[in-house]
């Protein structure tokens, strides 16, 4: 074998061909979500920090809104635990606005130094992966992860006016209003909680040629069965291994496409596969396929499953992220939808 | 950005495509129909209603009163999208709320409210027709048309 291959194989922190062992393992120090009136009235609703009761939030636009969202979310989070703004060392994330707008805004208002990161509604998954490194890797020992997305912008920027009349096809998605940060910390810190991350798998992007916008569920079921099953197989672990496997915003139909898929090729979800953006909503909601938007996993997650992880309902959860990278023009010039999911696994610490 | 498939590829999209059409829930055809049919005779009712008053109560001739029912027709519908009416009733109707003279009004007044805060030259007027525009040139155009050949041929 060529002798470069070699050296390029043996990293000592990755098994397989995609997933990352964090041997120096992150732990979480804070959390925080903010959310939009919808997802308040929905299925989470009381473990949210901050609602909105108006989607402008005070400010003149949708955009700038949804950049204050960003940039509260962090300070919240902070807050919340009594955390210095001086320690963060480094804060990841994104939105889903051109440009990043809303992350790179917030980011000029927090003052802190900054990766803006863009992999759709994947974001969340993304910046803990990549926090993680950072700080595993004894680089810098507090990062503030952080996402946001809104209903209004997104609307605007990939669909129609909001004013503009249109009939949602049954596999369509709502853009969940809200942010999300979660902050992590160098194991052994005093700030640190009882959660640690203790893997990350990088997603492959994925297109089985879904070309429909309407129904982003359909388009990234492959990329999350893609990166559930390259997960377990890096890793030698089974779906037993894990008390919940959590997937972003596939919505009712993705999810059940998912499944399936993870089935054909030999992995059995069982009751353990949780979707965010299908439980987000209340059925009485009417939101046709469920939730999606970067905030979608993020709220999920920060609100409801790193609490219940810390109060020990669930002690291992696998928590993927999808993204369907998809620009309004690349819909328009009929290109498909390639997708990415990106994996990191929570570890309740026993103590 | 096309790439060249092989087969194996092109066999798993099939394959895949095939599955999320099973899966996938389909709009009710039949119930949406039924709700467009009776949206848009609303709609069209009420403009029949104002083209009865044009012609008894304003006494209006035939091609004033058709002028004069489309500006009330357009009107109303620019009235209901700016109340955030316009879109609740094509939630409902559909097409039945779109074919109407007060879809084409809906469909120029919401990117102009949308747009209002990119400023006045560049977000509203600019914007105002991004909906409508294509509906203008492909109508205008199929107009010269049908002028020219009913030119040619009469």
């Amino acid at each position: 074998m060529d002798k470069r291959m070699q050296y390029i194989l043996n990293a000592p922190n990755r098994v397989g061909g995609q997933t990352l062992v964090f041997h120096n393992r992150p732990a979480v120090a804070a959390m925080a979500t903010i959310a939009g009136e919808l997802e308040a009235q929905g299925t989470f609703g009381h473990h949210y920090d901050i609602v909105l009761t108006d989607d402008l939030w005070g400010e003149e636009s949708w955009e700038k809104a949804e950049s204050k969202m960003f940039e509260q979310v962090v300070r919240k989070a902070l807050a919340k635990e009594n955390l210095s703004e001086t320690w963060v060392e480094c804060l990841l994330g994104g939105d889903l606005l051109n440009q990043i707008i809303a992350a790179n805004f917030a980011a000029r208002q927090l003052g802190l130094p900054f990766l803006g990161l863009y992999g759709a509604c994947s974001t969340m998954a993304e910046s803990l992966l990549l926090g993680s490194v950072l700080v595993s890797g004894g680089f810098m020992s507090c990062v503030a992860c952080a996402v946001t997305s809104h209903f209004s912008t997104a609307e605007r920027q990939y669909r129609m006016p909001l004013e503009m009349g249109t009939q949602r096809t049954p596999t369509a998605q709502r853009t969940v209003t809200g942010a999300g940060c979660t902050v992590l910390v160098a194991p052994g810190s005093p700030a640190a909680k009882n959660i640690e991350i203790t893997h990350g798998t990088v997603g492959k992007v994925i297109d089985l040629g879904i070309k429909d916008a309407n129904n982003m569920g359909a388009a990234m079921a492959p990329a999350a069965a893609d990166s559930i099953c390259a997960h377990l197989a890096d890793t030698g672990r089974t779906v037993d291994d894990y008390d919940l496997i959590v997937t972003g915003d596939l919505g009712a139909l993705g999810a059940e496409l998912a499944r399936e898929l993870c089935l054909q090729r030999g992995v059995d979800l069982k009751d353990k596969h949780l979707d965010c953006g299908d439980s987000i909503f209340t059925p009485e909601q009417d939101m046709k396929a469920g939730g999606s938007g970067c905030a979608c996993s993020a709220i999920v997650l920060n609100a409801y499953l790193l609490k219940e992880m810390m109060s020990g309902t669930y002690n291992r959860v696998l928590f993927l992220a999808t993204g369907a990278l998809l620009s309004v023009s690349s819909t328009q010039q009929g290109e498909s939808i390639p997708c990415v999911a990106h994996a990191v696994v929570f570890e309740r610490r026993a103590d | 950005m096309s790439r060249n498939l092989n087969r194996k590829e092109l066999e798993e999209k099939e394959k895949y495509n095939a599955l999320v059409q099973k899966r996938m829930d389909k709009s009710p055809l039949f119930l949406d129909c039924v709700k467009a049919f009776v949206t848009g005779g609303i709609i069209c009712a009420v403009g029949e209603g104002f083209r009865k008053f044009g012609f008894h109560v304003l006494e209006l001739s035939q091609d004033d009163n058709n002028a004069f029912v489309a500006i009330v027709m357009v009107f109303l519908g620019a009235l209901l999208t700016g109340l955030g009416v316009y879109d609740q009733i094509y939630k409902f109707g559909g097409a039945g709320a779109a074919v109407p003279i007060t879809g084409f009004s809906n469909s120029v007044v919401s990117p102009a409210m949308e747009f209002r805060r990119e400023g006045l030259v560049m977000g509203t007027a600019a914007r105002m027709f991004n909906i409508a525009g294509p509906v203008l040139v492909y109508g205008i155009g199929g107009s010269v048309i049908v002028g020219l050949l009913w030119l040619a041929f009469q």
